[in-house]
């Protein structure tokens, strides 16, 4: 992985919240944050670093001209708000999330479909964000982490993790969650301890904390 | 990831014509695809998405068959009704195969399409010969334990098949619908995929620029009761190291037809016929399953770390077919 993907993961490591302690640090949050955009600058030499756009309504073009010369334009509604962004075709919708739209609550782990941390939704449905391309996204509607909860509301999923101590890292969370509340909206998956293991196989947690998560995703039954 | 050029297809035609002319891969769910692009295993030009392209629909036809379309996912396949009711060997089998996320966007014709996982295959570098024809098969002298075959093995190339629904659409019977540059045709589903052989980079009979726009399972077996039993390292999200699809109808307590198909052992979706034929007519007992097991490995060559898989893939069709007589 590279540099920027490392210094992610420390600020995944720093996000969550622990029980009992303020959810987090925003002075921490910036700094982090600002790191993360200068290695982000050190580590792009542009192919795949398209623009974002405004942030509320339409994308207002801040610029009508035509994408650079081998990008596409793709528009998406990304946490309900429409993102505008220019990317190669070989740029995967995990990365744009992250390093185009500053949206790193998704982590990126293995970058293979094989541990989870990158799902979201599109139009409704989990997928691994690691194995898309940004370009096969025009018009969807994307929801990642940052679009669970309403402002300082946590979302019920994100009140449980914390409730049942469903983390120790945290790296995994996210995408925990996203495949939670997919799963608990699907009426095609049993309700079971064992139906929800199997539907949750699909995300890694490294530290094990797979009795508490099970407990958080159980508990959020009925609440969303 | 290198890059390549993107079309986004509106049609069958537009797709097969788009993909014509250079190294070019379609991109459906794009699950084995990208993964294998990061890994610079596949080294497409061009990818053309057809994504767009009606081929999201499960039809009955008339003569009692399932017509289903090549973007109609894996998650959708599994719990779709007449799946359940009639192919519960294919929803057992969806569902025991890769992750949630994952079956969200693999599709039928990609799953179809799907490429072994030997590591020497992915690393990208040891020699291959599905990878790099004639470099040699870094598998029969190297680690061969878990997605390495016994069935229809060569010197060549040993890897398994992945697929857990294929498997069950080899046991079900089913039709493949290509089309191409010369129009469109059907390869049943037996002749799809091909033996490694001497040219294990041929993979399957799709021509030069066919794409596969439908998968049509055959009439169900009237009265049958089936199971998909799959055996792994560990209990979800893994690869079987042997599987069996079986599917069964009996009059009182003699069998009258049989299917069974097996993962994870073979080259390919590997259809036991020969098995199926001895258990015709006879008792539904443990006796004729185990006999039946016993066929449908004659001939089986182990390796070095994956001679466990004869008897555990024995084994897997025994307890299938006891599931299945079972109620």
């Amino acid at each position: 992985m590279s540099n920027r993907d490392q210094s992610g993961a420390v600020r995944g490591a720093a996000d969550h919240p622990r029980k009992g302690q303020p959810a987090h640090s925003e002075s921490r949050r910036r700094f982090m944050k600002s790191v993360g955009m200068s290695s982000i600058a050190a580590a792009t030499s542009g192919a795949g670093l398209g623009q974002a756009f405004a942030d509320e309504g339409a994308p207002e073009s801040a610029t009508n001209d035509a994408p650079a010369e081998g990008k596409t334009r793709v528009t998406f509604k990304i946490n309900g708000k429409m993102k505008q962004i220019d990317v190669t075709p070989n740029v995967i919708l995990l990365d744009a999330i992250r390093d185009d739209l500053q949206l790193t609550g998704t982590k990126k782990g293995c970058d293979h479909g094989q541990c989870g941390a990158c799902t979201i939704h599109v139009n409704g449905v989990a997928i691994n964000s690691c194995l898309s391309l940004a370009v096969m996204h025009e018009g969807d509607e994307i929801t990642t982490v940052e679009g669970l909860g309403e402002g300082d509301q946590l979302h019920p999923i994100q009140q449980a993790f914390l409730e049942e101590d469903a983390y120790q890292c945290g790296y995994c969370t996210s995408g925990q969650m996203m495949s939670a509340t997919s799963i608990l909206a699907d009426d095609r998956v049993g309700t079971s301890d064992e139906a929800v293991r199997e539907a949750m196989s699909g995300n890694i947690c490294r530290c094990g904390a797979y009795k508490n998560i099970l407990a958080a995703v159980q508990s959020t039954r009925g609440k969303v | 990831m290198r890059n390549f050029s993107y079309q986004r297809a509106d049609s069958v035609d537009t797709a097969v014509s788009a993909h014509a002319g250079q190294p070019s891969s379609f991109i459906a769910g794009g699950t084995t695809l990208l993964d294998l692009v990061k890994l610079d295993v596949m080294q497409p030009e061009r990818i053309v998405d057809v994504n767009d392209l009606p081929l999201y629909d499960i039809e009955e036809l008339d003569d009692g068959r399932l017509k289903i379309g090549a973007m109609v996912t894996n998650t959708d396949l599994a719990y779709h009704d007449r799946v359940k009711n009639d192919y519960a060997v294919l929803s057992e089998a969806l569902l025991s195969g890769a992750s949630t996320q994952l079956r969200n966007k693999a599709t039928t014709g990609g799953n179809v399409m799907q490429r072994v996982r030997c590591a020497y295959f992915r690393d990208g570098v040891s020699p291959c010969n599905k990878r790099e024809p004639g470099s040699g098969c870094s598998a029969i002298g190297g680690d061969n334990r878990s997605v390495h075959a016994v069935l229809g093995t060569s010197e060549h190339c040993i890897a398994s098949h992945p697929s857990d629904m294929c498997v069950a659409m080899a046991a079900i019977g089913a039709t493949v619908t290509v089309n191409g540059p010369n129009g469109e045709r059907e390869i049943d589903f037996l002749d799809f995929h091909l033996l490694p052989g001497d040219t294990p980079e041929q993979e399957h009979a799709l021509e030069a620029d066919e794409l596969i726009t439908h998968v049509t399972l055959d009439a169900p077996v009237k009265g049958n009761s089936s199971h998909y039993l799959k055996l792994r390292d560990r209990a979800s999200y893994q690869f079987a190291l042997a599987s069996a699809g079986v599917i069964v109808a009996t009059d009182g307590d003699t069998i009258r037809e049989a299917r069974i198909a097996m993962g994870g052992v073979g080259t390919k979706p590997w259809r036991a016929t020969r098995a199926e034929q001895a258990l015709v007519g006879q008792p539904a007992n443990e006796a004729s399953f185990k006999k039946a097991a016993e066929i449908a490995f004659e001939g089986a060559t182990p390796y070095e770390h994956n001679a466990f898989k004869i008897p555990l893939g024995q084994q897997a069709v025994v307890r299938s077919l006891r599931n299945a007589t079972t109620a």
